[in-house]
């Protein structure tokens, strides 16, 4: 319970001190002004979103290969909280774009393999709730995980070759990229808060989905009873 | 050999079932001849849009109409009962999907290349000299269509409200599906012709991928 608490303070605490630094710490963008501290925000949560489906991938392999509940759980536990996240960084894209394009949303590689992420992971809750078996859903939905996030590349690459707005990668984007030194320290800072406060919400989701299998379990003994 | 001699004898058993028949087929292509008219109402389909629009619709026409047609290939196993009798019946269980993905793309292609003539005589898109580069398209895309569907029909067919579920699951998989093929034959029916191989490698990259994707996790698919 202590546990809990302190993780949940300190995920709180650094995403507030996060969001302090990139309104008041950061400096000014030259071109976007203050638009750009949304940048912190908007990259720190598709990060975080990103490792969560990682994660997920990866118990969903872990799943089919073990069989064990647990790596069940945590898949839908990655999917959901990586879900959250990709719906924020949709939602404050356009906030941003508006201002800065123009326009809301344009047809980018990678606008739309992030809306056809979010699609595709949509589905997958989808699937949960629509097989009863305990372990079947869950060996079907890890199968289903691991075709969704190996499309997710294709996807990326398809959009990227036939469709082209976004900015170019500015982290680890090849020569004449990169963030201004000034930017850096908030923007890494952003990024750990973020991953811990995706990280507490992992903690709490996958407890409440141990619960519910175990609820499931004592529900079947009591029916068969 | 064992794989393919069983996939093959597989396959013939998946064509004859559905040439006694052919409800699969005539439905399917009543569909997309009506999702094609449908869509003619919602542009001018005799000027430059159709050329630029019209390989865009007869593609999603192609996707909506492989979600409803992969449907049956596992629920026709299950209401007989059979799919248990098949997985005993092969050695490697991946000839199963090997079968299915053939008699798809076969059935797929087929409704293909009745729809063309038709599309190309409604949207006055012009195709001549250009049908071994469409050919390939189609096959290419087809067999990625029926690769990525069959799995996931194997999904759908196990859960509740399975004919809504495998649209859903399977039309944002095909995303990229989608754009190549879409791309490759705005190519070849536009007014000057060129053939993308970009596109072909691209539609060929994915055909790739799911079926070793497939031939990896495809036995988990058919287990009980």
């Amino acid at each position: 319970m202590a546990k809990r608490v302190v993780l949940c303070a300190a995920a709180v605490l650094l995403v507030i001190a996060a969001a302090y630094a990139s309104f008041f710490i950061a400096p000014e963008e030259r071109t976007m002004g203050d638009l750009q501290r949304i940048f912190y925000f908007h990259v720190s949560c598709a990060w975080a979103g990103l490792t969560a489906f990682l994660i997920g991938f990866a118990s969903n392999l872990l799943y089919v290969w073990k069989r064990n509940e647990k790596y069940d759980w945590l898949g839908v536990t990655c999917a959901e909280v990586g879900v959250a996240f990709t719906t924020i960084v949709l939602i404050s894209g356009p906030i941003w774009a508006k201002p800065a394009w123009g326009i809301y949303w344009t047809w980018d590689a990678r606008l739309t393999s992030t809306f056809v992420l979010w699609l595709l992971y949509i589905s997958y809750l989808l699937l949960r709730t629509l097989v009863e078996e305990p372990n079947r859903r869950a060996l079907l939905s890890a199968l289903f995980g691991i075709f969704a996030f190996i499309d997710v590349p294709i996807v990326f690459g398809a959009i990227r070759w036939w469709r082209t707005q976004h900015p170019a990668p500015v982290i680890m984007g090849g020569p004449n990229s990169g963030l201004a030194p000034g930017m850096r320290p908030t923007f890494y800072f952003a990024v750990l808060a973020m991953h811990l406060f995706m990280w507490f919400l992992i903690s709490e989701r996958y407890a409440l989905e141990k619960l519910r299998g175990e609820v499931e379990v004592l529900r079947r003994e009591a029916e068969a009873s | 050999m064992g794989l393919l001699s069983n996939a093959a004898a597989l396959l013939g058993k998946e064509v004859r079932t559905e040439f006694r028949s052919r409800e699969l087929l005539s439905t399917t292509i009543v569909f997309v001849l009506i999702v094609v008219v449908l869509f003619s109402f919602t542009f001018d389909p005799t000027t430059n849009e159709s050329h630029r629009f019209g390989p865009g619709l007869l593609w999603l026409a192609f996707l909506f109409a492989a979600s409803l047609m992969l449907q049956p290939c596992f629920l026709r196993e299950q209401t007989n009962d059979t799919l248990s009798a098949l997985r005993l019946a092969v050695s490697d269980p991946f000839a199963i999907f090997l079968a299915k993905i053939g008699a798809n793309t076969l059935f797929l292609l087929l409704t293909e290349l009745l729809m063309l003539p038709v599309f190309a005589a409604l949207f006055n898109v012009n195709f001549r000299g250009q049908l071994p580069g469409i050919l390939l398209t189609f096959l290419l895309g087809s067999l990625g269509i029926s690769t990525a569907g069959t799995a996931l029909a194997a999904i759908s067919a196990q859960a509740r409200m399975r004919e809504l579920l495998l649209p859903l699951l399977l039309l944002p998989l095909l995303a990229p599906i989608l754009v190549a093929s879409t791309e490759v034959t705005v190519g070849l029916m536009s007014a000057d012709p060129a053939m993308q191989w970009k596109g072909i490698g691209f539609l060929a990259v994915f055909d790739v991928v799911f079926l070793t994707a497939l031939w990896l996790f495809g036995e988990y698919l058919l287990e009980e």
